[in-house]
């Protein structure tokens, strides 16, 4: 892995109105890092994400993506920085009226000019690749909550984005199909060089795939730790090492 | 009959102990189903000198979360006071439930819903809303219009399926519907056209009646009223739930336009289609007004039908068509605003359909008044 500064987090706090979900997070996400955002439940981790995908405007401070402030630069630039990230949703979220095959296929025939020949090669590859070939024509009425997210993960991947970020990809899957979902996004890393950006407090997913990671705490509401989870758990703040262990430490 | 819970079956006795602490004795049933005593008052009436209280329960026989619920609120009134609670002579069970309940701090979020607002209050908030409403409402109808002008420059980010999706949707599966209102109010009008012409032996002006009335005015707005109830109240509840499954987040990630890919096909399938089907609520107006005519009031089929030709005029039909695009247009904006603005939960998927509806039937109305008076000064 290169550790060169990717995504850089610079003093951001996220707010409802008047109350403050974050405040003061800073931290940087290096080009092929598994990087984890963790913490309990209502910490705002989700919060964070949509803040980093240019969905909700921080109350202060600003994300850079390579240099370039996302928050600065005209609406087309914003648009050009969004076109490197797939974003993968805690529920799949994909378009209800379109089959698996039109759901990969939307992002392709928007931004490329490529024929639907192409594109339908594309879209099968993507599928195989998340292990759902043959699924095309399905609705996503029609699959089960684990191949929704896996159908969500081939959309994500559609424009080969230098960036995925995959909310939540464990939560309400069983034990098996969590870790095949984990698997496949370190082999995503691995053969791509993606850089992946989790939302996640499955302690399994933190401790088997996150190489660096920020530590979102929900009583200070701002960010205790960040780094590898792995060194965490064995010499981090108590309060991780707390979280890491179940209540163990 | 005594209920059970009219009867005490608990017992509360408070002793002083040396050192200035204070010790009480609970006894007997601690159960919801009885009236316990409140906590606040207990602990209100501990004296100002108290510094320990020792919390005993030897003559205990049953409780349930009653009791626990009297303790916690018991030791958080002791704590705002800095009196220390001995809990060592309570049952483990309830140590563990006391511990559990208080290892979480209370978060400073703020309670909603506390308190009755006074109507000032009330009056300010809701003065407030309609505030940032209002230029939300203009945003939403400005970003439509530059959509609609990306449609003509054949810039949008539009599937022409969609529209036919729409179209079908939208018209065709609405002809039941309106065929049944608008027959009905054809048949209302010719009786009640007929009740009054009687009086002057007028009766073949029914037709007139009855034919200026929907091709004009009724038509329009029956099928708006119908298509606000039926397809403005749809739009918000799809748009909605994507805003709940975070289907329309997904588009601004990728940079496609939920306004182009959602909205546009909706509102230009409401705006072709509305028109139509004003046409055709018209015409079943009218046959209703013959069916009633030629069938109670002995007026021709020919009679009938020559006296509406005679009465219809062209300008009729456009008054009529032009007031059936403008409320196509009005449903769908309020029902695509509506949806979009959507909160993420299931009753906020009802609140936005329910609120299409009034401001399509709102929007309506308004524009009826504002059209009549402009035809009117016009001529037409």
């Amino acid at each position: 892995m290169t550790e060169a500064p990717h995504i850089e987090v610079r003093d951001l706090s996220m707010a409802y109105g008047s109350f403050m979900v974050q405040h003061d997070l800073n931290f940087t996400v290096n080009k092929g890092d598994i990087f984890v955002i963790m913490g309990g439940n209502g910490c705002g981790k989700t919060t964070l994400m949509r803040a980093l995908i240019g969905l909700q405007r921080p109350a202060v401070g600003t994300v850079f993506y390579d240099g370039e402030d996302f928050w600065q630069v005209a609406p087309e630039g914003q648009e050009r920085l969004k076109r490197r990230l797939g974003i993968m949703f805690q529920g799949g979220a994909l378009w209800s009226s379109l089959t698996l095959a039109e759901n990969v296929a939307l992002p392709l025939s928007e931004y490329t000019r490529l024929p639907a020949g192409r594109i339908s090669e594309i879209v099968s590859y993507k599928l195989a690749l998340v292990g759902l070939a043959g699924f095309e024509e399905f609705y996503p009425s029609e699959l089960s909550g684990g191949m929704k997210k896996r159908a969500s993960l081939a959309r994500a991947m559609a424009l080969d984005p230098d960036i995925l970020v995959i909310d939540e990809p464990s939560s309400g899957l069983d034990p098996l199909t969590a870790r095949r979902l984990d698997d496949l996004i370190v082999e995503l890393r691995d053969s791509l060089g993606t850089t992946i950006v989790v939302i996640t407090h499955e302690l399994a997913s933190i401790l088997g795939i996150g190489n660096n990671s920020v530590f979102l705490d929900a009583e200070t509401h701002t960010m205790i730790a960040t780094g590898d989870p792995r060194i965490a758990v064995q010499s981090g703040d108590p309060r991780v090492r707390h979280f890491l262990t179940r209540g163990a430490a | 009959m005594p209920q059970d819970h009219d009867r005490r079956q608990w017992s509360l006795a408070s002793s002083p102990m040396e050192g200035g602490g204070q010790e009480l004795s609970l006894g007997g049933r601690w159960c919801l189903d009885q009236d316990l005593p409140a906590a606040d008052e207990v602990a209100a009436g501990l004296g100002g000198e108290v510094r320990c209280l020792r919390v005993t329960s030897s003559e205990l026989a049953d409780w349930d979360s009653g009791f626990v619920a009297f303790l916690t609120v018991l030791c958080r009134h002791c704590a705002a006071r800095g009196i220390s609670v001995d809990q060592e002579a309570l049952p483990a069970g309830v140590r563990h439930l006391l511990t559990m309940a208080a290892a979480v701090p209370e978060q400073k979020v703020g309670r909603r819903g506390q308190g009755s607002e006074n109507l000032l209050v009330r009056v300010g908030t809701a003065a407030l809303s309609l505030a940032h409403g209002a230029p939300e409402m203009l945003r939403f109808l400005g970003e439509i219009v530059l959509a609609l002008g990306r449609l003509v420059a054949g810039r949008a980010q539009f599937r022409m399926g969609d529209l036919w999706l729409e179209i079908e949707e939208v018209g065709p599966r609405a002809l039941g519907i309106v065929s049944i209102i608008s027959f009905l109010v054809g048949l209302i009008l010719a009786y009640l056209g007929a009740d009054q012409l009687r009086m002057v032996g007028a009766q073949i002006f029914i037709a007139d009646l009855v034919a200026i009335g929907m091709v004009r005015e009724i038509g329009a707005l029956m099928t708006g009223i119908i298509i606000a109830g039926r397809t403005g109240a749809a739009f918000a509840a799809q748009l909605g739930t994507m805003q709940v499954n975070e289907e329309i987040d997904a588009f601004k990630t990728l940079g496609i336009s939920p306004i182009d890919f959602l909205v546009l096909p909706r509102i230009v399938a409401l705006i072709l289609m509305v028109p139509l089907l004003t046409l055709y609520s018209s015409f079943v107006g009218m046959l209703a007004g013959l069916i009633i005519s030629t069938t109670i009031f002995d007026i021709g089929v020919f009679e009938y039908y020559t006296e509406t030709v005679r009465a219809l005029e062209l300008k009729h039909f456009l008054v009529g068509l032009s007031k059936g695009s403008v409320y196509g247009a009005m449903v769908a904006y309020a029902g695509c605003l509506r949806g979009m603005q959507c909160g993420r939960s299931a009753e906020a998927v009802g609140e936005a359909a329910t609120s299409a509806v009034v401001t399509g039937i709102l929007l309506i109305t308004i524009m009826a008044s504002l059209m009549t008076i402009l035809y009117y000064q016009l001529g037409i």
